[in-house]
């Protein structure tokens, strides 16, 4: 684990835990768009690229040739590859290994959702009352993933606690420090080892009976791919969708005449959401280079490390007009927040139900807020970009 | 020849990876497969009144799925 000093030059050592990159990146993106589209960085292992516009983002996406996503999270230093399919899976492994969940994540699968999403807003809505103030990321958006998603699994609320601290070591402390990834991910895993024990001696209506009785390839699910998914399931679907719903509240927060009109006109949520997804895209992936190659005029070296954004890609101009605005009714909007091509991700009908639940049952409650007086917003750090703290004033 | 110049929405399942932008802004025209992966429902004829609907889920499609033209 070593300090990271403050940036100079983006385009030649960025980094992605720079205050000023997690506090509001979109200028840093613009400013490498227009000199540097593919940035670079010694400070991680191998060295780091970052491709800031649309069309190299959506080319490495598409090339699992070049771009290997065995490692999916940049890291100071590599650890050895964790699988936990199929966002860690490589053709040919991920077909039969993303097959295997998409049934349970499709849309008329997630559409039931609905009521318990609405109810556990509700009483998390009635826990905030009439209070006045309240943090909308820690008293509202963070609980609403870990409720639904510990109702999939089957596994305890209370719970909650854990699941965000095994969170915040993977994605943000272990970006620096490796040490703390290993011992968490053992920690997960038997924890859900005893889990599919549990399931195997009686079965629930939950995923992980679904997993133990599930056929891949025509065969059972092997316990360490069933845990590895596991982890996936629990990791991908928490922070990312708790960021979504923090960072739109923090946009209405921080603008009016948007939340007065969205408040107003139901009918705008559709695109209100897609355009909130665009803007604060929360999730960037990574790749690591297995073969050498050039994307967009640049080198990328085998065993590199690819800082893929799809959030930077969301802002290019080239691809959306006044892609620096938020326009809530904007109705073109192929934007890439839940990623391009066979690794789209596979919770987004899930993400998109939680956040649209969570800002209509907010707004139907609380139309009038804004950020506390002396509010001090403060954001994630590294893989998935969101508030963390979020003061508001209501009414 | 009256079939001439129908328009009709077509889904490129190869390129399709279950965004679900079509199924939601014209459920009229497209629904999702038991995956989450998108087809048009019945032959895919664009009904008069739905042509802006078609257009908008062409022009959301992040993959460049959908297609829309005269068949």
């Amino acid at each position: 684990m070593s300090k990271h000093p403050p940036v100079v030059d983006w385009a030649t050592d960025f980094d992605h835990r720079d205050p000023r990159w997690v506090e509001n990146p979109y200028p840093i993106w613009d400013e490498l768009r227009g000199r540097c589209p593919v940035a670079h960085s010694d400070r991680f292992q191998d060295g780091a690229y970052f491709p800031s516009r649309y069309a190299e983002v959506r080319e490495i996406a598409y090339d699992s040739e070049h771009f290997s996503s065995r490692r999916v999270i940049v890291r100071e230093t590599k650890v050895p590859p964790q699988p936990a399919p199929p966002i860690t899976s490589d053709p040919p492994e991920h077909t039969p290994a993303r097959k295997l969940l998409l049934p349970a994540f499709a849309p008329q699968v997630i559409a039931k959702l609905e009521p318990r999403t609405r109810a556990l807003c509700r009483e998390l809505l009635d826990a905030i009352g009439d209070a006045g103030t309240c943090d909308g990321a820690v008293d509202y958006a963070q609980h609403i993933p870990v409720r639904l998603i510990a109702h999939m699994l089957g596994v305890p609320e209370k719970d909650g606690d854990l699941f965000r601290r095994w969170i915040h070591l993977v994605l943000e402390v272990g970006i620096s420090d490796e040490s703390v990834i290993l011992p968490t991910l053992k920690e997960m895993s038997v924890y859900f080892a005893t889990e599919l024990k549990r399931r195997g001696a009686k079965r629930g209506e939950d995923l992980i009976s679904f997993l133990l009785d599930a056929k891949m390839d025509g065969q059972p699910v092997p316990e360490i791919h069933m845990i590895g998914t596991l982890r996936l399931l629990l990791i991908a679907g928490i922070d990312t969708t708790w960021s979504g719903i923090g960072a739109s509240l923090w946009h209405l927060a921080t603008h009016p005449e948007d939340r007065r009109r969205l408040a107003a006109d139901a009918t705008l949520m559709p695109t209100a959401i897609e355009e909130f997804l665009r803007a604060y895209a929360p999730v960037t992936m990574a790749r690591e280079v297995v073969k050498e190659t050039t994307v967009g005029g640049c080198p990328f070296k085998e065993n590199g490390q690819v800082l893929l954004s799809f959030p930077a890609a969301n802002r290019d101009p080239a691809m959306f007009a006044d892609a620096d605005k938020v326009l809530i009714d904007r109705a073109e909007n192929r934007h890439a927040a839940f990623g391009l091509g066979r690794h789209r991700c596979l919770g987004s009908n899930l993400a998109r139900l939680e956040m649209t639940v969570a800002i209509e049952e907010w707004l139907a409650r609380f139309p009038e807020f804004r950020l506390a007086d002396g509010a001090k917003v403060t954001w994630s750090e590294g893989t998935v970009r969101g508030p963390r703290r979020l003061p508001l004033a209501l009414g | 020849m009256g079939t001439l110049n129908v328009l009709r929405v077509r889904v490129d399942s190869e390129r399709c990876q279950g965004h679900n932008r079509c199924c939601s802004l014209a459920p009229e025209l497209f629904e999702a497969d038991e995956l989450g992966n998108a087809r048009v429902k019945g032959d895919g004829k664009v009904a008069a009144g739905l042509e802006a609907k078609a257009k908008l889920a062409v022009a959301n499609c992040p993959e460049h799925a959908v297609r829309l033209g005269n068949e």
